[in-house]
């Protein structure tokens, strides 16, 4: 199957510069980006093996001598090109801050504890379908210095690899209802109401563990079609 | 088995200022890294070389927050990718690195010079390592190339052709003085010395 990467899907993307979210200033190019004809350099990208991804590190709830503080989670969906196509043997990172909302990240000095079973960071490999799944802990949202008052939603980071260089995502998945979407810079950096709700996940109680978890579903889109249009019907 | 037709990709947002911990960890997290600095297989043909620079941000201030990735072909021109027909399976070689920037805004790879790959006419493409650029104030990772001093190709690379003359030194990894191969590439994400990026 041969994949191209129009560049209008690039579309959905927030804008490099948004000044609401103020280190975007003097971090966005000011100068126009260079179209460019993609070569095999852009269309292909990096295959990993099975020692890349660990038997627990899907797991965040497990790394620690102990159970994490905080609400268990399974969040899982699939990873899906943009005919909708699963993405198999795609590598998905994932990491966030624990249940009070607080990086095991030196720089962060958040007043708020931190766990010490609970790094944040997990992996998993989609399947030949391209279905992910992990068991986590809810993050808490958390302080930022961008305005007075400044709150991120509670968020969880994902990195992604598809099929090509690019087709490479690095996102955020949100939980739905969170009362300080209206006020985060980041979020709303996505100027399309539509594109923006692709970063909310969905609460799923068809797949809650009972007695043991809740789960959100984030199926994650990445670029990428079919080179020859899917044939209608 | 397809799903509903999606309505679009999943928009980016930043890696934000706390990414080291899950993706560049090295020794200082309890993690592991999946990706590293050092490309270099035993089986790898072609001259070990050196990747390093700094990268600034709009007001020359090292940005100490930053994740680089690199993807590069072979000696011989060839990705690690299925999709590359002309690949072999069974070489070591993966192409793929990550580092994150250090105190000082500094990053280094180590790795091959790679080789030669076609453009889609099938022309040659002078030698060159893509790079993507991650960080805090980045809603929507950067891409560029690196190219190298003084390879002749440079002059007729379909790439660089597309860049005003005047910016194409940008792209350029300039070779340091010294017997070790070492290329130094920084990066300027604004201003007048601002690196030339791709809308790819």
């Amino acid at each position: 199957m041969t994949l191209v990467y129009p560049v209008q899907s690039l579309a959905a993307h927030p804008p490099r510069l948004s000044p609401g979210y103020k280190s975007t200033v003097k971090r966005s190019p000011t100068k126009p980006l260079i179209p460019m004809r993609h070569t095999l350099s852009e269309l292909t990208g990096p295959v990993y093996g099975h020692e890349t991804v660990r038997e627990h590190d899907h797991d965040l709830t497990v790394h620690g001598k102990a159970e994490p503080i905080g609400e268990r989670i399974i969040v899982h969906g699939n990873v899906l090109d943009e005919d909708g196509r699963g993405v198999p043997n795609a590598l998905v990172e994932l990491w966030q801050a624990n249940s009070c909302g607080r990086y095991v990240h030196v720089v962060d000095q958040h007043p708020a504890p931190l766990d010490p079973n609970f790094t944040g960071a997990g992996r998993a490999q989609t399947d030949a379908k391209g279905y992910y799944r992990f068991v986590t802990i809810k993050p808490g949202a958390y302080p930022w210095g961008n305005h007075h008052n400044a709150w991120r939603p509670a968020h969880i980071h994902f990195s992604v690899f598809g099929y090509s260089f690019v087709s490479r995502l690095v996102t955020q998945m949100y939980f739905p209802g969170d009362p300080l979407f209206p006020f985060d810079p980041i979020f709303n950096s996505v100027t399309d109401e539509k594109a923006r709700n692709r970063m909310i996940s969905s609460f799923d109680l068809e797949n809650t563990k009972p007695d043991w978890a809740l789960c959100y579903r984030f199926d994650i889109v990445l670029r990428g079609r079919n080179a020859t249009p899917m044939e209608t019907k | 088995m397809s799903q509903a037709k999606p309505d679009g990709v999943t928009p980016s947002q930043t890696v934000g200022p706390y990414f080291a911990y899950g993706l560049t960890p090295g020794d200082k997290y309890d993690w592991n890294d999946a990706f590293g600095n050092n490309l270099v297989t035993p089986d790898a043909s072609g001259e070990r070389i050196r990747v390093e620079g700094t990268v600034f941000d709009g007001d020359g201030v090292p940005v100490v927050d930053c994740m680089l990735e690199i993807w590069q072909a072979d000696a011989q021109g060839r990705f690690s990718d299925p999709q590359d027909k002309r690949a072999i399976p069974n070489s070591s070689f993966k192409g793929f690195g990550r580092v994150g920037t250090d105190a000082k805004g500094g990053y280094a790879f180590d790795t091959i010079t790679p080789g030669s790959v076609p453009d889609p006419d099938g022309k040659p493409q002078a030698p060159h390592i893509v790079i993507a650029i991650y960080a805090r104030g980045m809603l929507l990772h950067l891409y560029s190339r690196i190219y190298f001093d003084g390879d002749a190709a440079n002059a007729a690379d379909p790439v660089l052709a597309l860049v005003p003359a005047d910016r194409r030194a940008t792209l350029v990894a300039t070779r340091q003085p010294g017997d070790k191969a070492v290329y130094r590439f920084d990066i300027h994400l604004q201003g007048d010395k601002e690196t030339v990026f791709f809308d790819v």
